[in-house]
């Protein structure tokens, strides 16, 4: 069972909240330009690392709001929980 | 007093040749799908300079982790033709690779636990019958009837409002399956090169010509990746992406009982799938966890879940002990189908995206992936699971009959 800490509840089980997988996925600046690819990526294609992943979780048991997690998906270590306007601990990769 | 020798030690099944320093095809990852299209490739298209290179040992993967079940009753015409491909193939394996791996007939119900259930198999009964596949809509009496064991009660939370069912469809002993292929393929001239990590790809511009391994370089006309929840990985490695993500699949096993379960039974709604093994064993699986991950196993409140859909179904199982868990690690894709072909790098293919049910496909994934593999074009039963469905929009939307919820 995981232990992720909510910004603004604190830590609560894994149970408690919903995953949203990959956090940091910007909606497309100009959307009316983008080629079939480009929309497959945006809508299809997210990382799948093994190791540190950025994604979104919400406490859907608790104060129903999103926040991210930095998290090891080989350890399941929980690195770092932060809130959307913040970005994200120790830079992009 | 002298102790008795010991008896000799069996045959091996297989040779453990180093690897040489170039093979026509290169197939990463000697699982189920991997052993499939080695041996695919070498009966069908008479290629037998193939190595099957494997990082950890032969089908201790997925193909060791899975629960066996093999069934075809996929709605969408493209999953029905290519799953039912592998049940035909099924029924004949056993003699073909002269191996018994218990392939049980003993058939699949699926239980509709809300209307929405209801219609959806009911639909999905009609979909697999237009497409030549054994299906059947049974009401809770027949379902009953099937299996008796079932707790078809109206006063459960979730009644069992009805179930689909495939009598074709059934288990096998997956090691054995393996061992078979594997087996049959060595004695066609494969390599098959377990403790071999792939490190890296070798590339002359946009096509791949070898593979960097923790054995050293290998050279290859052709690639071809088997590698299941670990798909994406390679893909980064050879510079392209996947839309695939990989997630912890558990299952669980209870100690030995007397045959009481005859059939093998899922319910996607309140989740959990069971038959019994051979052996006696309750086999039991569940949902993936949501989240992305990569260590083999899963989450406490998963089986809890699970544990308590068995026991409301099967009442019987109340006192039954649960001897062992494990978790593999699936692919998923966005529609929940496979991706089965060419890749953005020349003469790399994939075969990779059958998240829960990989298994069942087995014989059909090796017989497509090596039609690819040999000619450089899509089996007409791969062909609708390209990887460029998620551009075009030709999606197969399986996610109703893939039975496990992800």
């Amino acid at each position: 069972m995981l232990l992720i800490t909510c910004p603004w509840c604190g830590p609560r089980d894994e149970t408690e909240y919903h995953y949203g997988g990959q956090a940091h996925v910007p909606y497309p600046e100009n959307p009316a330009e983008l080629s079939d690819a480009q929309w497959a990526e945006y809508v299809f294609y997210r990382d799948n690392p093994k190791g540190p992943l950025a994604e979104r979780w919400v406490h859907s048991t608790g104060c129903r709001r999103w926040f991210n997690v930095l998290r090891d998906t080989v350890t399941y270590e929980v690195l770092a929980s932060y809130r959307l306007d913040e970005p994200r601990p120790g830079g992009n990769r | 007093m002298t102790p008795e020798p010991l008896p000799e030690h069996p045959d091996f099944l297989w040779r453990t040749p180093e690897p040489r320093s170039s093979y026509d095809v290169v197939i990463v990852g000697a699982g189920g799908h991997g052993l499939a299209t080695a041996y695919y490739l070498a009966k069908n298209h008479g290629i037998t300079d193939v190595a099957v290179l494997e990082r950890g040992w032969l089908a201790g993967g997925n193909m060791a982790r899975n629960t066996t079940i093999i069934r075809s009753n996929y709605l969408w015409d493209e999953s029905a033709a290519i799953y039912e491909h592998a049940l035909k193939l099924w029924e004949g394996l056993p003699e073909e690779l002269d191996y018994d791996f218990l392939f049980s007939q003993r058939g699949v119900l699926n239980l509709a636990h809300t209307l929405q259930d209801v219609r959806e198999g009911v639909r999905r009964v009609n979909a697999n019958r237009l497409n030549g596949v054994d299906a059947e809509w049974l009401e809770p009496d027949e379902v009953a009837e099937v299996c008796p064991i079932l707790n078809v009660s109206p006063r459960t939370r979730y009644p069992v409002l009805g179930g689909t069912f495939q009598p074709r469809a059934g288990i096998a002993k997956h090691d054995h399956v393996a061992w078979a292929l594997a087996r049959r393929a060595d004695e066609l001239g494969v390599d098959l090169i377990q403790g071999c990590e792939v490190t890296g790809f070798l590339k002359d511009g946009d096509r791949v010509v070898g593979v960097e391994t923790s054995r050293g370089r290998i050279l290859a006309g052709r690639v071809g990746l088997a590698a299941a929840g670990h798909s994406s990985v390679l893909a980064r490695l050879a510079g392209f992406r996947l839309p695939v993500q990989s997630h912890p699949l558990q299952a669980l096993v209870s100690e030995l009982h007397e045959p009481v379960h005859p059939t093998v039974v899922m319910s996607n709604h309140v989740h959990v799938y069971v038959s019994q093994a051979h052996k006696g064993e309750l086999v039991m699986g569940a949902g993936v966890d949501a989240y992305n991950g990569y260590g083999q196993r899963g989450s406490f409140h998963v089986i809890e879940q699970q544990m308590a859909a068995a026991v409301e179904l099967f009442p019987v199982f109340a006192r039954a002990h649960v001897l062992r868990t494990w978790g593999g690690i699936v692919d998923v894709t966005p529609d929940a189908s496979p991706i089965v072909g060419s890749t953005p790098v020349e003469n790399l293919y994939v075969n990779c995206g059958w998240g829960t049910g990989g298994f069942k496909a087995t014989p059909a994934a090796g017989w497509t992936f090596a039609h690819t593999i040999a000619t450089g074009e899509p089996h007409p039963l791969n062909a609708p699971f390209a990887l460029d469905r998620f551009t075009t929009g030709a999606l197969i939307d399986e996610h109703g009959a893939a039975a496990v919820a992800h």
